[in-house]
């Protein structure tokens, strides 16, 4: 976080004494934060923990983070010159070096791979994107003499990009809808990519049933799992109890949860943010505890198994042959394939969505939406209009609520199984991650963080177990970089003199 | 209802008796106001009254408990003593007794903040049609018929928009109707408080301290706006302000308020010659000078001294 | 059983040691909200560090061939300490100082953020497998005998419910009497005030970090001894529970945070002995729900009268 300054850089002399005293404090402060944790790592053995040492990994971290900080401050006084001429042959070195084994087959590959300091291949690649970061950054000011930018400046400029992006979704929505309904029928769309594509849209409704907690009414839900898991349970115990079929059970388990959340939220809503933040993490952390110790009811840790797969609407099953009724293939004269219910699964959660997406789309422009936004911005100022802070906030937490419910009866009717192993905080999290990343209230930015969110890692199993992490780091840059969000562009609800006339008066 | 008749009702204190300085009719009666905070009292048995379509100023010291009464007027203070009557075309209402929201939304006492609080990425129009909520609520059918689009709601929100425009016309705010309220010039977004607080179509609006960090041009805007919503909407306005320009220029009647107690209250020309006016303000006691007192005090008292001299 | 008094005994025992541990805890939420006015959600986080440090060091230390008892605390003490102190300075300096003054939603997210990395950049370094440590002080003091049924106080518990006390008591002393207490105390009334006439608010504010996380390595290392089993996941449900605390006792008022923490760990020893292990956790919650509801400003809280 270079400091900013408005007018055009002066170069002065370097005061190397001061660089060197700032890179040493970095490495300092890195050797000891990396020191314990890094540099012994408790290993698991029978009858105890051992310790084993990992010196070599700490000297590395310590080295990276005096570079990287000597790089920042030459950066920052305006010298990219060196900066840019050793990162840039070092990005090029390490990026031969990991694809090494693409280009010169796996033994040379192996062999290279061996001078790298870290094992995993991921923090590599991840050194690797701040290396060739830098190297840009350099190679930007290099070029250009332009003044740095201001906090202003920047969050003016991202807000134009999300405008653009904005504009752009609006057309490509329907390209993109069009894609995603012939995405079952596409040559190379098998079984595992179907289900990936059902888990990403999955998450796309979520992320938007969250969008309009947080993104709209600013209200900070930690524990959205919470009212996935009541919704799911709500449709499995009604679904194996009472033999409820699909399409009764899907709006009674989002009403279930809608009731939850209103229950929930009628007495903690009126406090400040972040007490509702930490009641909201609680609460999902609760309704797990509940789930996992009411054996009678939920099952406990067992969860609840044969969960009935849902019908063609009624009419007909997925299933090679029945007793009564009719089944899906013999009614439209297919060969019979498991893949006919992944397929409807895969539209069942689309339209799912998209019902959520319309939703927010109509309700911003209705009153109750309105005011939604008006209190994120300012309580106080809603109720000295006569707005009900308490009742508005319930709606956008019923709701959010609600469409939480119906993705988890979603969930359980997909998996067929549910425990409480699948309501963790985890779970919570990510999907905070994707609304963050996408930037509060903007729909197309959740579409883009779930399939980067969410696709990525299901096609690079390696990237799993750094998932959490990355999430972890990538909410703190995008609120120290841009607190609103990443993609987020607010677009007028309504306006007066039209778009024309709006483009007109900017500059 | 006439201001005898109020006080036949059952008002005890003697500060009520006799007709309201600068006239008018009743419409806000305040008895016996009192605020405490633990052990802070921050108002002491105030009362005054205000009357429709005049402008009534609160004026007073820093400190003095003005925002206080406001505050408890508005509802978001609930009074610890004290009866505060609101004459309303639908009846009378208590205001010591609604709080919250409520206030707004049944009484229609509107306001505006010291501290501007505008929602500030909201377009002006959007902040204007926000305060229009309870009855676009209403025409939406609690938002189900809305969400359907229907003919009745659209109608609603094309008339709420014709409401904002009278106002931003008004508020010469038009230009900037699709504008974020939050970039806004400073002058632009008082106006726009002013407005978006007409919008809620209210029948007494409280202003505490529209004027402030406004130049002599935008302030003169202001008196315009001001006595342009009293005599066209006849409106009864109660204000807070330090600017003693916009006090004495446009006020009917005026409440002087010190430590919490009201120590002077009439027409402009009464009270500036007031002696316990003049005491608060100058702080001619020499051990009970009033804390924090910024310039506007002092130059505004210097100001009424020298209007007394002449 | 449970009727008796010896049994009675031996939960309050048991809530004393845990309400000592989340009240330490607890400090750290309830100082750093007095000061900036925000929730450390990673506190919990920094408060697990300190138990990996602890265990860490402990397994040094006995390969190091250190058994002595008192010398090999007094190390593991001072080494979790340190290191976890510079964790929670990097915390503030790293993810906290750069929004000062932003939205209160961005600030809330960041710390969300940092308690999701720490926690999983401690389980990649050290595995997601549950730690378990052999005990390392055993024995205590027989305080009661009913029958069959003796009542003792361990020294473990004993040494925990010490060392909370002395911590406090040097803690409260530095908070009336030093300098950076008054710096402390005047950046929470009034931050621009404080800067103007000299008091360097940044610092006050890291070291209010570094204090919080000091406080938060003891009750780490605690907890190891107390439970002789820690993972990567113990910080976030005593977070939950120390924040609960926080609330309850009033947050920002740092007798308050300890009273709180001892109540809370009685509530949950109590719950446990007398009702159902299971729904402790839901018991803290309930609590803190209600404290929310009937009393938002805890018990030794000022109420917070809204400014317009």
């Amino acid at each position: 976080m270079a400091a900013t300054t408005g007018t055009a850089p002066a170069v002065q002399p370097l005061d190397r004494q001061a660089m060197l005293k700032e890179a040493g404090a970095t490495g300092l402060v890195i050797f000891a934060l990396a020191f314990g944790l890094l540099g012994f790592r408790t290993l698991d053995v029978p009858g105890g923990i051992d310790i084993q040492y990992r010196f070599g990994d700490v000297a590395a971290a310590v080295v990276i983070g005096i570079l990287g900080r000597i790089a920042l401050i030459l950066l920052r006084e305006h010298r990219p010159l060196p900066v840019l001429l050793t990162t840039a042959p070092l990005a090029v070195v390490l990026l031969v070096m990991l694809l090494a084994k693409f280009l010169f087959g796996p033994e040379t590959g192996a062999e290279l791979m061996r001078f790298l300091p870290f094992e995993s291949l991921v923090v590599m690649w991840a050194i690797l994107i701040v290396i060739v970061v830098l190297a840009l950054r350099a190679a930007r000011s290099q070029t250009h003499i332009a003044s740095e930018m201001t906090v202003e400046d920047r969050d003016a400029r991202m807000d134009r990009i999300g405008a653009k992006v904005q504009r752009a979704a609006r057309r490509l929505g329907p390209v993109l809808l069009g894609i995603a309904i012939i995405f079952p029928f596409l040559p190379f769309a098998d079984r595992r990519l179907l289900d990936i594509g059902i888990l990403v849209v999955t998450y796309i409704m979520l992320g938007w049933g969250l969008n309009i907690v947080v993104g709209l009414a600013g209200l900070l839900d930690l524990g959205y799992v919470a009212f996935y898991a009541v919704g799911a349970y709500s449709f499995a115990l009604l679904a194996t109890g009472l033999d409820v079929s699909f399409w009764v059970a899907l709006p009674f388990a989002g009403l279930m949860a809608a009731s939850a959340g209103v229950l929930l939220g009628f007495p903690v809503l009126r406090l400040r943010g972040d007490y509702l933040a930490i009641v909201t993490l609680g609460f999902g952390e609760m309704i797990r505890i509940i789930l996992l110790n009411w054996y009678e009811f939920t099952n406990g840790p067992d969860g609840i198994s044969g969960i009935p797969r849902p019908s063609f609407f009624g009419l007909a099953v997925f299933k090679r042959s029945v007793t009564e009724g009719h089944t899906f293939h013999e009614m439209f004269g297919l060969q019979f394939t498991p893949i006919h219910r992944i397929i409807f699964m895969f539209y069942l959660i689309l339209a799912l969505a998209l019902v959520v997406n319309l939703f927010t789309m109509r309700i911003r422009k209705l009153p109750v939406g309105r005011a939604w936004e008006a209190l994120r911005e300012d309580e106080t100022a809603c109720r000295s209009l006569g707005i009900n802070p308490r009742n508005t906030k319930l709606t956008a937490f019923g709701i959010g609520a609600m469409f939480a419910g119906f993705a988890g009866s979603f969930f359980a009717t997909r998996q067929g199984f549910i425990s409480p192993e699948s309501f963790v905080f985890t779970e919570s999290a990510v999907i905070l991650a994707i609304v963050v990343l996408g930037g509060f209230g903007s729909q197309i930015g959740v579409v883009i963080a779930a399939v980067l969110l969410i696709g990525l890692p299901e096609f690079f199993r390696e990237l799993q177990q750094y998932r959490m992490l990355a999430f972890g780091m990538a909410m703190v840059l995008i609120m120290l970089w841009r607190p609103a969000g990443l993609l987020a562009h607010r677009e007028p609800t309504i306006r007066l003199f039209g778009k024309g006339a709006a483009k007109e008066a900017e500059p | 209802m006439s201001a005898e008749t109020a006080i036949a009702e059952g008002a005890t204190s003697p500060d009520l008796l006799g007709p309201i300085p600068g006239g008018g009719e009743a419409q806000l009666t305040v008895e016996h106001l009192t605020m405490r905070f633990g052990g802070l009292v921050a108002i002491d048995d105030v009362s005054f009254q205000a009357a429709d379509a005049r402008i009534t100023a609160i004026i007073g010291p820093n400190g003095a408990g003005k925002t206080t009464v406001f505050n408890c007027l508005t509802g978001f203070y609930k009074p610890t003593v004290g009866r505060l009557a609101l004459h309303h075309p639908k009846g009378e209402f208590l205001l010591e007794r609604i709080e919250g929201f409520r206030t707004a939304q049944a009484a229609g006492v509107a306001r505006t903040f010291q501290n501007i609080r505008l929602f500030p990425r909201m377009t002006v129009l959007e902040n204007l049609i926000v305060a229009q909520h309870n009855k676009l609520m209403r025409a939406s059918g609690y938002t189900v018929l809305g969400l359907f689009g229907l003919k009745r709601y659209r109608e609603a929100e094309e008339k709420a928009v014709e409401l904002a425009r009278y106002w931003l016309d008004r508020t010469l705010l038009t230009k900037a109707a699709d504008q974020e309220a939050g970039n806004l010039p400073y002058g632009d977004q008082r106006r726009l408080e002013v407005a978006r607080a007409m919008c809620t179509e209210p029948v007494l609006l409280c202003l505490d301290e529209p004027a402030a960090g406004l130049n002599p041009r935008e302030s003169q805007v202001l008196n315009e706006l001001l006595l342009f919503i009293r005599d066209e909407h006849k409106m009864g306005i109660l204000l807070i302000e330090h600017d003693m320009s916009v006090v004495m220029g446009i006020s009917d009647h005026i409440v002087v308020l010190d430590y919490g107690r009201k120590i002077s209250d009439g027409t402009p020309e009464q009270v500036r010659n007031d002696p316990a006016v003049i005491r608060a303000y100058l702080g001619e006691d020499e051990e009970d000078e009033p804390a924090g007192e910024t310039a506007a005090g002092p130059e505004s008292a210097a100001r009424e001294g020298e209007e007394r001299d002449a | 059983m449970q009727n008796t008094f010896a049994y009675f005994l031996d939960q309050l025992i048991n809530g004393l040691t845990l309400g000592s541990i989340y009240g330490l805890i607890a400090i750290g939420y309830t100082m750093v909200y007095g000061i900036i006015g925000m929730i450390n959600f990673a506190h919990g986080e920094i408060f697990m560090i300190g138990a990996f440090i602890s265990i860490i060091t402990f397994l040094i230390l006995g390969l190091a061939g250190i058994t002595w008892v008192p010398l090999a605390l007094l190390i593991v003490l001072i080494a979790a300490m340190v290191f976890t102190s510079i964790y929670g300075w990097a915390l503030e300096r790293v993810a906290y100082r750069p929004l000062r003054g932003s939205p209160r939603l961005a600030a809330l997210i960041t710390a969300i953020g940092m308690s999701i990395f720490l926690q999983n950049y401690v389980q990649l370094l050290q595995s997601a497998r549950n730690k378990p440590m052999q005990p390392v002080i055993s024995g205590g003091v027989e305080v009661m005998r009913d029958g069959d049924y003796v009542v003792s106080l361990g020294f473990m518990q004993g040494i925990i419910i010490v060392l909370t006390i002395v911590l406090m008591v040097i803690f409260s002393l530095m908070i009336a009497r030093t300098t950076l207490g008054r710096a402390q105390r005047a950046c929470e009334q009034d931050r621009d005030m404080a800067a103007l006439i000299g008091v360097n608010v940044d610092r006050t504010i890291s070291l209010t970090f570094v204090i919080g996380a000091t406080l938060a390595s003891v009750a780490g290392m605690m907890f190891l001894l107390y439970y002789g089993v820690i993972d990567f996941f113990i910080g976030f449900l005593a977070g939950i529970k120390a924040f609960t605390a926080a609330v309850l006792g009033g947050i920002g008022s740092l007798p308050g945070a300890m009273l709180g923490g001892l109540l809370i760990g009685l509530i949950e020893a109590f719950w446990s002995g007398y009702f159902t292990v299971e729904y402790k956790d839901v018991a803290a919650f309930s609590i803190l729900v209600l404290v929310l509801i009937f009393r938002p400003s805890g018990l030794l809280g000022k109420p917070d009268i809204e400014k317009v």
